[in-house]
């Protein structure tokens, strides 16, 4: 029997306010404890919430890149249950009217090798919501302690259709996920603060089947390689159980990412009754065509359009764009460069920056913002060469230099003594003479046939060129004096 | 004889301060020395801080001879009720559960009160988080009716009542979610206002139905109510169901609004359970708006029946979720059995909340249960619908309706504790008004033949405050029933 | 659907996290089954078509900008901490 796994993922994103959702304590990340609380966080008796207005506006721009159905009118509701993290112990949510519905994450899998895009699908959105974070507990031996710090940060929960079944496609899936709400600007998606966390469901059927088996939720998964190697582990998990004729129990899975494994959490003695009602201190959200208008032209290229562009108007092949791409700062930084250098350089400027800029950068360990070659430098770089003022080995020496210096290339390479002069014909040509004279062997075996006898008479042109000569005129003004030897 | 300061008005104080003859020291030194006096008899404060309310006076007077006075409220002291947050103060909600509890920020009505100078003089008993009619739910014991120290001076807002009645407070501050404003200045032969729902913040009030609740004064006059409203009243952007409205001078507007006006009756309100005593009073006080010029019309409001139910499950269920946040972990009473959290929030919530809180929360949580939430709660909500409705086709006929504040008068302590449905249902004519929205208020009518305040209720149309306002000062100055003061 | 009056008491005072005595449970299921049978009048009314009142005056889009303010500092806003240690609140170890 073969089975296939069904996955829907949930994927809670803070988003990037200043102040949190609720209140306009400053919202934020790293704080000593307890510095980010004010009375409403607290839940302090007598307070009352009153709503973020660029949160909503973030959570509207997420759907409509999404291509969600913006609700036109959504309401708050109050999720009960008592946990020590979450002061008033209820959660401000969205229940049944949630302010996206539908929408569509576009994933791209691996391909066959690095260098070769796979395949792109697209999976479906059930909804997304606004509601609030709850602090941060930690835990010692006999006592836990609580920071509030994070409680009331804007969350939005991203729930996805179960439509995913390996997990290769969850892991594309928060990739792209996070890609886009960084193009956004709406996250951070920094895992390891907390700003992008992920719950997956996960059950089994037979290959073919359409009914949903048994749905298990796995918990504590910390980085998008953990979502994927916990998602890989408990599908393992669930055939094995299956195949020796156990029965699959619902329940909820804690995955311990170092270890590889997954234990169960406490059973369901206490079952969790919600007791969901519209929340008395606040008032509904409506949208308008004109607040969706305006969010809309504030939104960006998505990821993979940007990816499909780059190569219809640049012929960016996907080697390099799959460098570009994830990164919108430097695919931003590329487009700026290659609509300045002109038609037919767009290429040449996406290999400096996917090889030599990203290589530099790496090794000063500085992030795009602060390389001291802007775009317009490298456009000006590149049209250097293409008129033959620099030659290839010259052009990487004053790119080096303009990194760690700045300046114009044309400056920059005279600077240096580099600039290719155009070659004084007459000079080039006694040059070749002198070098063919000195070398009597190598012209009789050129004459004989050997083609690569040639190379012999180059260096010592260059020599005398000090390396300044254009390669393509000494190897033609060497082949016109052989041939009239 | 003349009046003592501790039992006169704000607008005559006021005038007396400004004009030198008294200082604002003087004046608070006299109500705190009548407080002490009182207090042992009345018990209408959990707590109050003399020294503190010495040095506010100080300020107010060190204001005046800078000729910086801050308007008719400056130097006068005023009594908040325990559920209204005073940073630096205790915030109990008369509740075990927050007994030590000290605040660290100050309500809006309080930045307001302060705004205008106003001596804040002491935390005010009520029944535990607001929920009762008698001030017997209290965790610090029930607050005594100056009039009849042997019985309620009514709830919530009984520490309120009790403390301007007995001249331990020039003005109070209390709240309304079902009456707790209304009913103890019925019982107690005060004005007591409680304004259309959103006029007044609520940022800084302990919630208990988030929906329903609205702060509101208590005063001996119409007038002082007009000059205290004027103060509190206000678009406030901490609370999101604060509305955006003008808030007229008050008290400039009952002076020149004056009628004739159409009054409704309704009559579900005069049927069984009215007291005769207090039912004569009322046609009493009908009876002079008609020899005035006014039409009296009989109206019907045909949901009143419901309007109990309606607020027992819309209060309870916002309530059950209002006070989910009292557990013991951040601030609040903790329990010492505590082994493990769930012991924190069980244990520390059964020691903390009083029965009354404790029922009022199981059954809220029960109707908010899995299941039940479209059978009661959302039921409830449409049935709200239809008694706003009732309120708002009266007033295509009428411009305020008249009806008495309380089926009874002050009953004797501990003569309903026993019954939680017998209590529930004092608060008959009062509860449609929350459900509605409306403004409403109650003046003093008459006095039973044993010597108990009666009050009038008086209810208005959303954000008119001013004509009902009118509407009552009308009747206010045609007659004495102001002048009464118990005999403590 | 007719609202049964049953009233689970031990589920809901476990929902609420209330511990009750046995006694309480006795008392307080028996005032509330009279209140609840009161309660249950509502059913009889026609709600057909009617909207439910969340908000006596409907009010939508109520924010404020997001302009950070400050907050409390550390030691009010554990001023009133039954349990604290390194500017944390502290409570039993959670065991999930």
């Amino acid at each position: 029997m073969n089975y296939e796994a069904v996955i829907g993922l949930e994927v809670h994103v803070q988003i990037k306010t200043r102040s949190k959702v609720f209140t306009r304590v400053g919202a934020g990340f790293g704080f000593e404890p307890n510095t980010l609380t004010d009375p409403v966080v607290l839940a302090l008796p007598g307070t009352l919430p009153v709503m973020n207005k660029a949160a909503l506006d973030a959570i509207i721009k997420a759907g409509l890149m999404l291509g969600c159905e913006i609700a036109p009118v959504c309401k708050w509701d109050r999720k009960q249950y008592f946990y020590p993290d979450s002061p008033k112990n209820y959660q401000i949510s969205q229940y049944d009217q949630p302010i996206c519905l539908g929408g569509t994450v576009e994933i791209e899998l691996a391909g066959p090798a690095r260098n070769v895009m796979g395949e792109h699908k697209k999976i479906p959105l059930t909804r997304i919501h606004l509601e609030e974070d709850v602090g941060k507990l930690s835990h010692g031996a006999t006592e836990s302690q609580v920071d509030y710090n994070r409680a009331g940060t804007p969350l939005m929960e991203i729930v996805s259709e179960p439509a995913m079944h390996t997990a290769d496609e969850a892991f594309a899936y928060l990739t792209s996920l996070r890609t886009t709400m960084i193009y956004g600007g709406i996250s951070d998606c920094d895992m390891e603060k907390g700003q992008l966390r992920c719950d997956a469901n996960i059950s089994i059927r037979p290959v073919g089947a359409t009914h949903l088996g048994t749905k298990v939720e796995l918990k504590n998964l910390n980085s998008i390689a953990f979502v994927r190697d916990g998602i890989a582990h408990e599908i393992k998990r669930q055939i094995a159980v299956v195949e020796r004729g156990g029965t699959l129990v619902q329940e909820t899975r804690d995955y311990d990412g170092e270890a590889g494994t997954s234990q169960s959490l406490r059973s369901k003695e206490m079952a969790h009754d919600y007791r969901y009602f519209p929340d008395p201190d606040l008032m509904p959200v409506q949208v308008d065509d004109a607040w969706k208008q305006a969010l809309r032209t504030s939104c960006p290229e998505l990821p993979f359009d940007k990816q499909r562009r780059f190569l219809s108007e640049y012929q960016i092949p996907y080697t390099i764009t799959s460098v570009l791409v994830p990164d919108h700062g430097l695919s931003d930084y590329f487009e700026a460069a290659a609509k300045l250098a002109g038609p037919g350089r767009a290429q040449a400027v996406g290999n400096w920056i996917a090889n030599d800029l990203l290589r530099e950068l790496g090794a000063a360990k500085l992030p795009l913002g602060a390389a001291k070659i802007t775009p317009e430098n490298l456009a000006a770089l590149v049209k250097l060469i293409d008129a033959g003022s620099l030659l290839n080995a010259a052009a990487k020496e004053v790119f080096s230099a303009m990194f760690a210096c700045g300046g114009e290339p044309a400056e920059v390479a005279a600077r240096l003594g580099l600039t290719a002069v155009p070659t004084d014909t007459h000079e080039l040509d006694s040059w070749c003479r002198d070098a063919i004279a000195a070398n009597a062997k190598a012209l009789a075996e050129f004459k004989s046939g050997k083609e690569s006898a040639i190379n012999a008479f180059k260096g010592p042109v260059m020599k005398a060129a000090k390396g300044k000569a254009d390669p393509k005129l000494v190897d033609e003004n060497l082949r016109r004096l052989l041939a009239a030897q | 004889m003349s009046v003592p300061l501790h039992f006169q008005t704000v607008a005559e104080l006021s005038a007396q301060l400004a004009s030198g003859k008294i200082s604002s020291c003087e004046l608070t030194r006299a109500v705190l020395a009548r407080t002490r006096v009182i207090e042992p008899q009345v018990h209408a404060f959990n707590s109050f801080d003399e020294a503190d309310s010495l040095a506010q006076a100080a300020a107010s007077d060190a204001r005046r001879t800078t000729g910086r006075s801050l308007g008719p409220l400056d130097g006068i002291p005023v009594g908040l009720k325990d559920v209204i947050s005073v940073a630096g103060q205790p915030l109990t909600a008369s509740s075990k559960m927050l007994a030590n509890f000290v605040s660290p920020y100050d309500a809006t009505v309080t930045e307001k009160l302060k705004a205008a100078g106003a001596v804040l003089h002491g935390r005010l008993n009520c029944d535990e988080f607001a929920m009762g009619s008698s001030t017997e739910n209290s965790a610090f014991g029930p607050a005594h009716n100056p009039w009849d120290l042997t019985r309620t001076p009514g709830g919530s807002s009984g520490g309120s009542a009790a403390a301007l009645a007995s001249g331990s407070a020039i003005a109070t501050l209390g709240s309304d979610t079902g009456g707790s404003i209304r009913q103890p200045a019925a019982f107690c032969g005060l004005v007591g206002l409680k304004p259309t729902y959103g006029l007044v913040s609520r940022y800084g009030l302990i919630a208990y139905a988030s929906s329903l609740d609205q702060i509101g004064p208590f005063a001996r006059t119409v007038e002082d109510a007009a000059i205290m409203l004027g103060i509190i009243a206000g678009h406030d952007p901490r609370d999101s169901t604060s509305f955006k409205t003008q808030v007229p001078d008050y008290r400039a507007e009952i002076k020149t609004r004056r009628g004739p006006w159409k009054l409704g009756v309704p009559k579900e309100y005069f049927g069984a359970g009215l007291d005769p005593e207090v039912g004569a009073a009322v046609e009493k006080a009908v009876g002079f708006y008609k020899s005035q010029g006014c039409e009296i019309r009989e109206v019907s409001l045909p949901h009143t029946q419901y309007c109990l139910d309606t607020y027992y499950i819309i209060a309870t269920a916002e309530a059950s979720s209002n006070l989910a946040r009292y557990d013991g972990i951040r601030y609040g009473h903790r329990s010492k059995e505590a082994k493990d959290v769930l012991d924190v929030y069980q244990k520390s919530r059964a020691e903390g909340f009083g029965d009354e809180v404790k029922r009022r929360i199981i059954l809220g949580t029960y109707v908010l249960s899995s299941g039940y939430y479209d059978a009661f709660y959302l039921r409830a909500q449409k049935v709200r619908t239809l008694i706003r409705r009732d309120f708002l086709n009266a007033y295509r006929e009428v411009d305020a309706l008249i009806t008495p504040t309380s089926p009874i008068p002050a009953f004797k302590l501990g003569e309903k504790s026993a019954d939680p449905l017998a209590m529930y249902l004092c608060d008959v004519y009062t509860i449609g008004v929350n459900l509605a929205g409306l403004p409403a208020l109650s003046l003093p009518c008459g006095f039973t033949a044993g010597g108990l305040p009666i009050g009038l209720q008086l209810i208005g149309q959303p954000f008119r405050e001013a004509d009902l306002l009118a509407v009552a000062q009308a009747y206010e100055e045609a007659h004495e029933w102001k002048l009464k003061y118990p005999a403590l | 659907m007719a609202p049964p009056s049953d009233l689970n008491i031990d589920r809901v005072a476990e929902l609420a996290r209330l511990a009750l005595t046995d006694e309480e449970k006795i008392r307080f299921a028996a005032q509330l089954g009279s209140v609840l049978v009161h309660i249950e009048q509502l059913a009889k009314v026609d709600v057909t078509g009617i909207e439910p009142t969340a908000h006596a005056f409907a009010l939508s889009n109520v924010w404020a900008e997001d302009v950070a303010q400050p907050g409390l500092a550390v030691a009010d806003a554990l001023r009133n901490a039954p349990a604290q240690r390194n500017n944390m609140i502290v409570v039993p170890k959670v065991v999930d």
